[in-house]
């Protein structure tokens, strides 16, 4: 078939994502995405800001955040965005493995992230009692910081299913874009955790 | 591969074909049936809810049966009635309109009817599980959260899924319009019903997914246990209206908006004119979109929100008259000097601009929030909003219909069927809800089960009552004209009317890749600028080559059969936890199924050229 020709050229062009019209259309049609996923996340801050001394007598933001752990997962989450960064720099050199390799550094730095989340989620419900049930302000906060770690999931399942799916053939403008908007949505994800961080955490405990 | 899926074989094959097809032109097809349906069940509740206050005191339905059948006439004609036949029009016309193949995507094109569908389908099966939704299509909050039974859930999860329909269906067209359009199809030079289109999609994108975290809020709390609108729990119920209502003001712009592209382009066309004021009806229309964010709150006037926020959005709304206002007035000079020709089309658009002059003159008295506290839950709200979403978005539905039918089935629309169903629907409205603004300063509560003898409001209710049923008679003679005119109606030419657009210029029904070459557009109404320069068609901007379309797909089907599944058992495992069995199995299903559209390459056919060459006119 002649898409094959196409989407296999001898090399590959400088911005393997945006080359083909569908490519065009992948790239700003998750932009928008991305626009509508804001005010999802702006929504959800709007509703955490409404409610977060709604403490029901629980245990409030002081008693219950610490930085330190928060602090690595803040880390954590960042510099994933920065290999995942490398790995798109590398994609538009059309050098596979090395895109590969980074996309698993970003992978792996992910799931440390969400260890640590599902760690402080553990601790706060069995050290602390503190559940979604507890508070309208427990609600609010599990729903805002678990949207955000439902994000990263979805995300590491997506990038790692991309990865394995392409393993053997390697780099074409059919692929490049869904590795493009894949590591898009994972800044994303890492931009909402620097407002959870700066709004839940910083903000709860000064 | 390619030719065998498009030609029938039979009514399996037939069904099968809809049931994968990611051609736009078919998928207008399914939101015009399956809206077109909704429409007949949202009708038959609002005909109970007449028959209801026909009398005072009476009791033809229950107090509980009448909320339910309230919300659900609200919820079905805003969500599954208006919104997918403004996308059955999307979907029919603005891909023609820009000279495109098809939208940017295909298959999400698909994916968004079929989310709409089965979410619509959750909400309604209510009616046979127990009671459906009962607390008003705004679902206020705390009642919403606490009214008892499954009613509230199927409203919840049903608008989920069909709202995430929307939501794709807004962003499909975005980048469709931005990437799609034919050379020289410049940004002033769309026609104004693509226009409307674009700012619709992008209202949607940015106001459907605060509907999307109110209901996640509200699904947790009555699914759940979380507590953010109880009271008892630090919960404060005025988040949901706030949510509510920064959706769904929006909401009403994303409705109205294609209708006034419709009028323009309907107004036009049969007044042999150019719309007059082309760029400040599109300036008009993109600063209508942008105010339409800023004024959410005059929903909220008597909740208290205090003086000076109730000034603030009192004003902002008030300025949105002036858009509208020079709307108006280009459709009014528009038709000044044209040389008109009156037809079952241009009749609706003729009676649209002084209907929607009244609602939007209601809508300003509304606005003043002091005298909203008078008007506020009343008739008059009720009033005011059936004339601009009947009268405006309702009219629009039926001009476009009667417009673009002959471009969709290849049929003209049998006239005198087309003027009886005008003049009993436009009668039958104006008699139902005129009398209504009175009925409302007179006090009469909006959402009430019944009223008291003797407080001077039996006549109007009465009045009202014989007007809905007049809708009805036109309702069903339109019905009537479908199946007369798909029996007997002759075929007509690509150009039945004369037009103007790009439309136009391609055989009814358009061959399934639109345009055998891409179009060169040279100017605001291109078919009509080609045909005062003597040419018969467009001027091709391509020679005749392969053309490249997508693949029908099953996935988009099963993907929202999944969610639906899932959403029976979200509802259900508050009875019994067995049923998170039932969400996990449809979420799996949706999962797979979006696993399996990852890994497998859809690389989509090609037409060949000599095929084009042989079925030169299909
Ligand atoms: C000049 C333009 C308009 C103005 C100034 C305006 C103003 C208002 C105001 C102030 C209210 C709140 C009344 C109350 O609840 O006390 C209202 C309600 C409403 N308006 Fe408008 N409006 C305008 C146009 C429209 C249009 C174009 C639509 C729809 C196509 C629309 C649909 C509605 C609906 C559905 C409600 C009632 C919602 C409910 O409570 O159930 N309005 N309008
Ligand atoms: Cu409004």
């Amino acid at each position: 078939m002649s898409s094959d020709q196409t989407l296999n050229p001898e090399t590959l062009p400088e911005q393997p994502e945006r080359a083909t019209l569908e490519g065009k259309n992948k790239f700003l049609g998750f932009w928008f995405f991305l626009g509508g996923e804001t005010v999802l996340f702006a929504s959800l801050f709007g509703t955490y800001l409404a409610l977060n001394n709604a403490t029901n007598d629980g245990p409030g933001a002081e008693e219950l955040f610490g930085l330190e752990l928060v602090f690595i997962m803040t880390m954590l989450l960042l510099t994933s965005s920065l290999t995942s960064v490398y790995a798109m720099y590398h994609m538009k050199n059309n050098s596979f493995s090395k895109m590969q390799l980074w996309l698993g550094i970003t992978v792996l730095l992910g799931l440390g992230f969400l260890g640590c989340e599902l760690y402080e989620f553990y601790h706060y419900i069995h050290g602390e009692g503190f559940t979604l049930r507890s508070s309208a302000f427990g609600s609010a906060f599990y729903t805002l910081v678990g949207f955000h770690g439902g994000h990263v999931t979805f995300g590491l399942l997506w990038i790692v299913t991309l990865m394995v799916r392409n393993a053997k053939r390697g780099l074409n403008l059919y692929n490049a874009p869904k590795f493009y908007i894949a590591s898009l949505y994972w800044h994303f994800i890492d931009v909402v955790w620097v407002f959870i961080f700066t709004v839940v955490y910083l903000m709860g405990v000064i | 591969m390619s030719t065998a899926t498009a030609q029938k074989r039979g009514f399996g094959a037939a069904i099968w074909d809809y049931l994968t097809t990611v051609d736009h032109k078919k998928i207008a097809h399914l939101y015009l049936v399956s809206g077109g349906l909704f429409f007949l069940i949202g009708g038959l509740e609002a005909l109970l809810i007449r028959i209801q206050l026909i009398k005072p005191s009476n009791d033809f339905v229950s107090a509980g049966f009448y909320n339910e059948l309230l919300t659900m006439h609200g919820t079905t004609m805003i969500f599954l009635a208006a919104m997918p036949l403004i996308f059955a029009l999307l979907n029919a016309v603005v891909p023609l309109q820009i000279g495109a193949r098809d939208v940017a995507f295909p298959f999400l094109n698909s994916l968004g009817f079929w989310l709409f569908l089965f979410g619509g389908i959750i909400l309604n099966c209510g009616w046979f599980l127990g009671g459906a939704p009962d607390a008003g299509w705004t679902a206020y909050a705390p009642l919403s959260a606490v009214s008892p039974g499954h009613g509230v859930d199927f409203y919840v999860l049903g608008l989920q899924i069909s709202g995430a329909g929307t939501l794709i269906g807004g962003i499909n067209f975005l980048v469709t319009i931005i990437n799609m359009r034919a050379p020289g199809m410049t940004y002033m030079r769309m026609p104004l019903f693509t226009w409307t289109a674009f700012v619709t999609s992008s209202l949607i994108l940015f106001a459907f997914p605060a509907l999307t975290v109110g209901l996640f809020l509200l699904m947790f709390d009555r699914l759940f246990g979380s507590g953010f609108f109880n009271a008892s729990m630090g919960g404060n119920s005025v988040i949901w209206e706030h949510l509510f209502w920064i959706f769904g003001h929006p909401e009403v712009y994303i409705l109205i908006l294609p209708a006034f592209g419709v009028f323009s382009d309907v107004l036009s066309t049969f007044s042999k004119k150019r719309l007059f004021g082309y760029t400040a009806m599109v300036f008009a229309t993109t600063l209508i979109g942008f105010l339409g964010f800023m004024v959410w709150a005059h929903h909220m006037f008597t909740t208290g929100l205090g003086p000076a926020a109730n000034s603030i959005f009192a004003i902002a709304t008030m300025a949105i008259a002036v858009p509208t206002g020079i709307k108006i007035f280009n459709w009014l000079f528009t038709l000044w000097g044209g040389s008109i020709t009156i037809n079952s089309a241009m009749l609706w658009a003729l009676a649209f601009i002084p209907t929607f002059t009244i609602g939007g003159t209601t809508g300003v008295m509304l606005a003043a929030a002091a005298a909203d506290y008078q008007y506020h839950d009343t008739y008059f709200v009720v009033a005011h909003f059936h004339y601009v979403i009947v009268g405006g978005v309702v009219f629009g539905l039926f001009c476009g219909i009667h417009y673009w039918w002959p471009k969709m089935f290849g049929k003209i629309l049998n006239e005198t069927l087309g003027k009886i169903t005008f003049w009993t629907f436009f009668l039958g409205f104006h008699l139902t809800f005129f009398i209504q603004h009175f009925l409302g300063l007179m006090g009469m509560p909006r959402r009430y089960w019944t009223y008291l003898p003797n407080q001077e409001l039996d006549t109007g209710n009465l009045i009202s009552t014989i007007g809905a049923f007049l809708m009805a008679i036109g309702t069903i003679v339109f019905i009537i004209n479908v199946i007369y005119t798909s029996v007997k109606g002759h075929k007509v030419s690509g150009d039945p009317w004369d037009g103007r657009t790009l439309e136009w210029s391609i055989p009814s029904p358009p061959p399934h890749y639109n345009f055998k070459q891409t179009p060169l557009v040279r100017g605001l109404d291109p078919l009509w600028i080609e045909k005062m320069e003597g040419r018969k068609g467009i001027t091709p901007a391509e020679p005749l080559d392969d053309i490249h379309m997508p693949n029908p797909s099953i996935l988009p089907f099963i993907m929202s059969l999944g969610l639906f599944i899932a959403g029976f058992g979200f509802i259900y495992q508050v009875d019994n936890l067995a049923f998170l069995w039932v969400v996990i199995l449809g979420m799996g299903i949706t999962l797979g199924a979006m696993f399996v559209r990852s890994i497998k390459d859809d690389l989509g056919h090609h037409i060949h050229k000599e095929d084009l060459e042989e079925g030169a006119d299909q």
